[in-house]
């Protein structure tokens, strides 16, 4: 091989083969994605962000956070849950039905799952059934694996939910948790802040470092007026020592803390889509309910 | 300053003294950039376990040192070793001068400015939080046309080659140089100028990642390591279509690969890129089948223990190492628990420390006494090299298996996160011990570089030679 221009057309070929296939490929499929309007509600999905939590991502940026927190669900095999969600008029030839389905099918109440399988035509098989008996049957797809059991997030992640992610900060390591859904995880603001500050405060154990360049320090006596947008310490009475004397400190955020709150509380992709089902959450949205405070 | 000589028929060593200072200033801002980069990388490294270390100050968390180090190397310390091991064996190899020398030199010291803002950028907070590419964009532009001149340069100056014959390195050299102006410009362009929108940019970034390794950086080793080892070694090349073979197999499949196992895209791409992984291992086995027939019967050590030779068999065995390991997460159940994982993070510095940065090593301490005439001490770089071994070693394997633990204990959704990280603490503690390994090491390669230029100025004083005018104006390295 002494050829030089042959070295060149061939060098210049592979390349073009690896441009073609990963960039402009990829680029063709996905690369035009426009947001999805969501069965149930019609809202748009998903839906820019607020002009602050945009600040807050160019903190987040800046400051390197994705180095440690990824923000990506993964997720194992779904199974599928035979649910009744009312009994009919024949809840004896419910039950019985349902005791047809499998050995493992216990007592049948209505609103709980009769039978988790792995197999999508069993589940759909069952529910008919079901039906047939006279009961309202329906089969919930759930997504299982470690990050949903952790509750990172109620399914995996998928290509739509970054749209609007400029830059995309996925995280390639997990030295602290993933917080794709911390916005539902921990919806307070207050708590953020908080933790920002001093993660320990809040988070015993957390190995977090304290970004306490983002908040102003503030000594005032005890019977002067708080300082303005200074933080609440109801959360953190037990764990923040004040200096002993007549003074007490006052934590101010700045603005880019503040930001970069909005942005933390405005993760939380949970919109169920075709091609990454959510498991319809019953009742009072569980997300609500999850606590805000963890001493 | 040297004369550039642009008569076809040069004697070899007048050839070679042509690319003195470009080769300075490459080797020297490399030496320089590779201290900087151990020193944030250990900074970053000891913040793993003791996160309250420099933490009050805005310029050191660890998201900002950490890319900081990361460009550093890769931009200041390997691309240029890359760039200087290029032109040397452009001019080596094709037996002729470079046409003005000083125009390569001022681009590679535009290069150094660049890296200098680059990293300045990152922790001024403009990083763009694409990984390998964290510096902005007002230092990737002179990085680019510095990068494009000095490729174009190298291969004008291997257009002007006397000998005709192509040697193995040289496909090799011909190949990165360019590829590396489109895997840069092309990364640029989509995320930055035109930025493609959602999970694109991720995939561009990967493709970026990858390309930066196994189309830049690993053509440029194999070429110190097809060139230096056969001729060190005394032997001919076991094999030209073995190494065709190799060279052509790494071109096909080397741009495919770098999708993580999950992923959030459609699984077709990472699907490919797992079998572009696996194909990999055909150029690597091509590699080192090829030296290990060409070593045969060659003695362990040539020159002096720990020597050249002894870094540039090290980066061989790192490479196949490395390529098997990557082939085992790609076609294996461990690759979707490595993600997110330190393992990932330990085959890329076996890839960039083990491999990448020992073949570099061992070219330039091969090239440097060449055109400057001065020689290096080889105690220190038999100390360096146990230094870099012994650190590699250590924090590659420390890493690896604190990311397998790691992996392990996350797949577990009964381990509480923190608990995650507690049974990591130790892992992180031993690889910061690896890291100073490395970085005394990289501080011996930096004083080996200092020292063979006040060698060679002495030389050049005590002698009235016009050996190497330009020698001490790099004295102080990149800046």
């Amino acid at each position: 091989m002494n050829f030089g221009p042959l070295i060149f057309l061939g060098v210049f070929f592979t390349m073009a083969c690896s441009w073609f296939g990963m960039i402009v490929v990829p680029q063709l499929q996905i690369g035009g994605q426009q947001p999805v309007k969501l069965e149930p509600t019609g809202q748009m999905y998903p839906l820019p962000r607020a002009g602050s939590a945009q600040q807050g991502a160019a903190v987040y940026r800046a400051n390197g956070c994705a180095y440690c927190h990824s923000q990506q669900v993964r997720q194992e095999q779904p199974v599928f849950d035979v649910k009744i969600s009312d009994l009919g008029t024949n809840a004896a030839l419910v039950a019985e039905v349902a005791r047809k389905i499998h050995h493992s099918v216990g007592a049948v109440m209505p609103g709980k799952t009769v039978w988790r399988t792995f197999s999508k035509k069993e589940a759909d098989a069952a529910a008919k059934s079901l039906v047939g008996a006279g009961a309202k049957a329906s089969v919930v797809i759930v997504p299982t694996g470690a990050d949903i059991e952790r509750g990172w997030g109620a399914r995996v992640s998928v290509a739509q939910d970054y749209l609007y992610d400029q830059p995309i900060l996925l995280g390639s390591r997990r030295i602290g948790p993933d917080i794709t859904n911390i916005g539902a995880r921990k919806p307070s603001a207050e708590w953020q802040l908080w933790h920002l500050y001093n993660p320990r405060l809040v988070s015993t154990d957390s190995f977090m470092p304290g970004y306490r360049f983002l908040f102003r320090e503030v000594m005032r006596r005890k019977d002067a007026p708080p300082t303005l947008g200074a933080l609440d310490k109801a959360l953190v009475a037990k764990t923040f020592s004040e200096p002993t004397g007549e003074f007490i400190t006052d934590i101010v955020p700045a603005p880019e803390a503040v930001a970069l709150a909005a942005y933390l509380a405005s993760l939380n992709p949970d919109a169920p889509l075709f091609e990454a089902p959510a498991p319809v959450p019953s009742a009072a949205p569980a997300t609500n309910a999850a606590p805000v405070v963890t001493p | 300053m040297s004369a550039p000589q642009t008569l076809p028929q040069n004697s070899p060593a007048e050839a070679e003294a042509s690319c003195r200072l470009p080769l300075l200033v490459f080797f020297g801002g490399a030496a320089f950039w590779l201290v900087v980069a151990s020193v944030l990388g250990h900074l970053a490294s000891i913040k793993l376990h003791s996160p309250s270390f420099l933490a009050d100050c805005p310029y050191s968390t660890y998201g900002k040192l950490l890319p900081a180090a990361t460009n550093a190397l890769l931009y200041g310390f390997a691309s240029q070793a890359a760039f200087g091991v290029a032109l040397w064996l452009a001019v080596r190899l094709g037996s002729v001068a470079v046409p003005q020398p000083w125009l390569i030199a001022f681009s590679g010291k535009i290069w150094n400015l660049g890296v200098l803002v680059g990293v300045a950028g990152i922790f001024a907070g403009d990083s763009t939080g694409f990984e390998w590419l964290e510096m902005p964009r007002y230092a990737a532009v002179p990085l680019f046309f510095s990068s494009l001149f000095i490729s174009l340069r190298t291969l004008i100056t291997f257009h002007r080659r006397t000998e005709r014959g192509l040697a193995v390195p040289q496909w090799y050299l011909v190949a990165a140089l360019l590829w590396f102006p489109w895997v840069y410009s092309t990364a640029n362009l989509l995320l930055f100028c035109h930025p493609v929108r959602g999970v694109m940019q991720a995939i561009v970034g990967w493709w970026f990642v990858n390309n930066f390794q196994m189309l830049w950086l690993t053509p440029l080793a194999l070429a110190a390591i097809f060139h230096f080892l056969p001729t060190l070694a005394e032997r001919p090349l076991h094999s030209r279509y073995l190494a065709l073979f190799g060279f052509w197999m790494l071109a096909l499949f080397g741009g495919w690969s770098g999708v993580p196992a999950s992923a959030p895209v459609p699984a077709w791409i990472v699907s490919v890129s797992n079998a572009a992984a696996v194909m990999l291992l055909i150029p690597a086995l091509a590699v080192g089948l090829n030296i290990v027939n060409t070593l045969r019967g060659a003695p362990k050590i040539v020159g002096f223990p720990g020597g050249p030779y002894c870094f540039l068999r090290f980066a061989v065995c790192s490479y196949l190492v490395a390529t098997v390991a990557g082939v085992v997460i790609a076609a294996s159940a461990p690759g979707a628990v490595a993600q997110f994982t330190w393992l990932k993070t330990a085959l890329t510095h076996l890839n960039l420390y083990g491999f990448v940065a020992m073949a570099f090593f061992g070219a330039i301490y091969e090239i440097l006494p060449r055109v400057t005439g001065a020689v290096f001490c080889g105690k220190f770089i038999c100390a360096h090299f146990w230094l870099a071994v012994l650190g590699t070693v250590i924090h590659v394997g420390a890493l690896g298996f604190g990311g397998l633990k790691q992996g392990a204990l996350l797949g577990d959704a009964q381990m509480p996160f923190h608990e995650v990280i507690k049974t990591s603490l130790v892992f992180f503690r031993v690889g910061t011990v690896g890291e100073l390994l490395i970085l005394l090491g990289n501080l011996l390669f930096a004083f080996n570089f200092v020292g063979l230029l006040v060698k060679c100025a002495k030389k050049c004083c005590g002698q009235q030679m016009s050996c190497c005018g330009a020698a001490p104006a790099t004295a102080g390295g990149a800046r």
